[in-house]
């Protein structure tokens, strides 16, 4: 049997990851009646794993401390989106403020083989991204809200996730979320 | 890229959720491994498809075995299975000593009667596969000292 090359496996490592993301999906629009409920479960499980993602993140990348949340944008994008999903999304439309900004995804990795069907209108596919990202900040102190704004899996030519910053987490303490 | 941290985390995530979600009344405990057992079948199925586009057609049933021990088994969990037993009619049993969905709850008997939750999307994963290749089976999982486990593999005469 020949050996496959390293990039090969690589790939076909990602799919792991792709393929049980959309059998959890699937499982999940089959015990729940209604999308939003789904969407819910997602944005619930993404932020369980965010919450130990950012200590491996953390243990791998030897980022140190953000000054401002644009700094925090940039390691999002460049280092974490690279480092666990092998894209790196631009950073754009940020607000007056420097509160808010968007990371734009040209191709969401999640989505590789994925079509909604008509009856889902309302599911956010991806939505456990948005839970990722919130638990993950939330672990260094900071709440922001993350949503979808624009999705590729529903005819729009990009994905657009909306990050806003809401405020520094003072106590150590998670908020109470389980 | 870093992307097993990830998949491990999604797995347990699965686990823990969907026991959660049976806990507060919604579907009972036996069914929480039959879903994780569909999932995993459904990803088996859709990665061998992925594998074998550049494979050589195999030459028996042991020869798809072998693959599932090796390739399989190397790019799903980082390293193959340690042993691959069988009696020659179609019973297989894969050992894993090291178990990589297991290994982070191995030290010490503590959670030594959580670990079949832990096995069960696995389970459909070598299912799916297998069945993919045109092998019906039945597949089954034991622990009795983690991280190590047998999955043994019960071939279906068609």
């Amino acid at each position: 049997m020949a050996l496959r090359s390293k990039r090969q496996r690589l790939g076909l490592n990602s799919e792991l990851f792709t393929l049980t993301y959309g059998a959890l999906v699937t499982q999940l629009c089959k015990d729940y009646e209604n999308d939003e409920d789904v969407n819910k479960q997602l944005d619930k499980m993404g932020y369980n794993i965010g919450v130990r993602l950012i200590e491996d993140f953390l243990a791998r990348s030897n980022v140190g401390r953000c000054h401002d949340f644009r700094e925090t944008a940039d390691v999002i994008a460049k280092i974490a989106f690279k480092m666990y999903l092998g894209i790196t999304p631009s950073i754009t439309n940020w607000s007056p403020g420097g509160d808010e900004f968007s990371l734009i995804l040209e191709n969401n990795p999640l989505v590789d083989f994925v079509e909604l069907p008509d009856n889902h209108s309302s599911l956010i596919y991806s939505n456990l991204l948005c839970g990722v990202l919130r638990g993950a900040l939330e672990m260094v102190q900071m709440a922001v809200d993350v949503k979808f704004v624009q999705d590729t899996l529903k005819g729009d030519s990009v994905t657009e996730i909306r990050m806003k910053f809401i405020r520094r987490i003072e106590d150590n303490l998670p908020a109470g979320e389980e | 890229m870093a992307d097993e941290a990830l998949f491990l985390l999604l797995h347990n995530e699965m686990v823990a959720g969907l026991y959660r979600a049976a806990e507060q009344g919604e579907g009972e405990n036996g069914r929480c491994t039959t879903k994780l057992e569909s999932m995993g079948f459904r990803v088996g199925q859709g990665l061998i498809e992925r594998f074998t586009k550049d494979t050589a057609r195999f030459k028996d049933e042991l020869d798809i075995m072998k693959f599932i021990c090796k390739d399989f088994w190397t790019t799903v969990f980082k390293k193959q299975i340690d042993n691959l037993r069988t009696n020659h009619q179609g019973i297989y049993v894969l050992q894993d000593n090291k178990f990589r969905l297991l290994t982070q709850m191995s030290a010490g008997k503590q959670y030594l009667e959580h670990a079949p939750k832990y096995l069960a999307f696995t389970c459909g994963l070598i299912r799916g596969g297998l069945s993919n290749l045109g092998i019906k089976s039945i597949v089954t999982a034991e622990v009795s000292s983690m991280p190590a486990c047998k999955f043994q593999v019960m071939i279906q005469k068609m």
